[in-house]
């Protein structure tokens, strides 16, 4: 055969696997070094603080009941091979170009339908609940799927902290569009910014996770720094990137991709072997880093494996509420 | 008016040997590249969507360098770019099958069943098997013994199916990437195609039209 198996290709994790993360963190702060060289030499007289933000560790505390016991993604490949398209459009535009993204200072507007709306900042949003680290599985639209340990909690905790009145039936997230730091955007691809949503009770279900980290650190600017939401049950384009406003709303709201294609990517999107993508069957999924070339693809699971969500989808048609 | 000047218009035959080989040698770079990647495990994350993409991308590029022979020869005066056009169309082939095999291969680990549906089901796929299907006659017929027992004429006509078989290939890059949102390529491909198919029948009507004025001058003396 012509590619070599890796040698971190074998079914049982070891401790060893954990590890590479502290390769990339030495060489980042290797990086640092360089850069805070170059700003002294250059007279800045500081590093940016985007720069100083990229690698931080972030504390949280493992939560085994929102843990799968599945090998973990390499951190190399859940940080390169990214869809965010404000960065560009091939899957290692992101990692290359991401670097223009300031997560530091940043603020998130908490508004609409809420009894006050209000403005936080990041470490404010930060310390609203303690953060928890959970192992959740990823699935794209596109038919491929990771491991990825998150930081962060509950997106209930925000909404009971909002106090959204009894005209909020939708969550809506709104991310950043700014031209100076996101090239992509030039690119009249989607209607900026990215927008995503999701009904009220499927906001408060435990599993919808607000993001703030990623494998032990905040989150790299790739992967959708400074907060993301995560949402395992659903296709990963729902999990929407960089967030500045987190609106409570009456009506559905208008997502990205459902704009641009509604036949394609419906509103509600959960992971769903049964219903196909018009271009491609959803049964079967690519694990990254580990389905290669001498076994077929796995099966994708109804909601990703979650099966709890199942009860808020109950007497829906999930065909025509794809 | 041939636009190239004349040492390249008239090559000898050994320098046209050494660019076929040249050419040839070129061809076989991104499946080369591919490989060497390969081993040393640099495919990116999704190695098998990489070779998805690459070897279908490399039978468009290579199937549109053959379409253009003729308009260049024509433009050019470069008549000698013929003699490169077999080794180009069968490399092209040889991409377009290695693109199936990963399709067969990596998407439905050759699941018989599973494969069938998606030809069925699916336009994009479908376009693109019926633009392998076609160009199998093509390079089963690409040997100088073919064209002695099939005769130049009908052989040049079965050959005329790469009109078809190149833009279903563009039509099926399109329809892939559509779903995103990303057709600048797609677009940039239909547009080279849609030249070199154009100035074929501009020629043609060119023709035409010069015969019929023969033919009314031929009236008139």
């Amino acid at each position: 055969m012509l590619i070599q198996i890796r040698p971190d290709q074998t079914d049982i994790p070891t401790a060893s696997e954990i590890t590479p993360r502290e390769v990339y963190l030495s060489r980042r702060g290797f990086m640092r070094q360089v850069a805070a060289g170059a700003a002294l030499a250059g007279g800045w007289g500081a590093m940016s603080p985007a720069m100083a933000q990229q690698g931080r560790k972030l504390p949280a505390t493992l939560n085994n009941a929102y843990a799968v016991m599945e090998k973990q993604t390499a951190y190399k490949d859940a940080t390169t091979y990214n869809n965010f398209y404000e960065f560009g459009t091939d899957k290692s535009d992101p990692a290359r170009n991401a670097g223009s993204l300031r997560p530091d200072p940043w603020q998130v507007s908490i508004e609409g339908e809420v009894k006050k709306p209000f403005v936080l900042d990041l470490d404010g949003l930060m310390k609203l609940a303690p953060l928890e680290e959970r192992v959740y599985r990823l699935r794209c639209v596109e038919g491929w799927s990771m491991v990825i340990p998150w930081i962060g909690y509950s997106l209930s905790a925000l909404i009971r902290k909002a106090e959204p009145t009894g005209n909020a039936r939708y969550v809506e997230f709104v991310t950043l569009a700014d031209k100076k730091q996101m090239p992509g955007l030039s690119d009249p691809i989607l209607d900026w910014p990215y927008r995503e949503g999701l009904r009220m009770d499927e906001a408060n279900h435990p599993l919808a996770l607000l993001t703030f980290g990623m494998y032990g650190e905040v989150l790299p600017n790739q992967n959708g720094a400074p907060v993301r939401i995560v949402l395992p049950w659903k296709y990963g384009f729902k999990s929407a990137k960089s967030i500045v406003a987190i609106r409570f709303v009456k009506e559905q709201p208008r997502t990205a991709w459902n704009m641009y294609a509604p036949n394609e990517y419906g509103f509600y999107s959960n992971v769903n072997p049964g219903v196909d993508h018009p271009r491609w069957s959803q049964a079967t999924e690519r694990r990254i880093g580990e389905d290669g070339f001498f076994k077929p693809k796995r099966k994708t699971l109804m909601f990703n494996g979650y099966n709890d969500v199942a009860r808020l989808y109950a007497g829906m048609d999930l065909r025509k509420f794809y | 008016m041939p636009l190239a000047p004349a040492v390249l218009r008239n090559l000898s035959p050994r320098a046209v040997g050494r660019l076929w080989w040249l050419g040839l040698l070129l061809a076989c770079v991104p499946l080369a590249r591919v490989m060497v990647l390969g081993f040393t495990d640099d495919l990116g994350a999704n190695p098998l969507e990489f070779i998805t993409h690459s070897t279908g991308r490399w039978a468009l590029y290579l199937f549109c360098l053959t379409l253009a022979v003729t308009p260049l020869r024509k433009l050019t005066g470069m008549n000698w770019l013929v003699r490169l056009r077999r080794m180009l169309g069968l490399m092209a082939f040889l991409y377009l099958c290695l693109h199936f095999t990963t399709f067969v291969w990596f998407d439905h680990f050759f699941d018989l069943d599973a494969i069938w549906k998606d030809i069925l089901r699916r336009p994009f796929i479908t376009v693109g098997v019926i633009a392998l299907l076609l160009s199998i006659p093509l390079a089963v017929t690409s040997t100088n013994g073919m064209v002695r027992r099939l005769g130049g004429k009908r052989w040049q006509l079965l050959h005329r199916l790469i009109y078809v078989i190149v833009p279903l290939g563009v039509l099926h890059y399109w329809w892939d990437k559509a779903g995103k949102n990303l057709i600048a390529q797609p677009l940039l491909f239909a547009v080279i195609v849609a030249v070199l198919l154009g100035l074929r029948l501009v020629w043609r009507q060119g023709k035409k039209a010069a015969a019929v004025r023969q033919g009314t001058a031929a009236r008139r003396s």
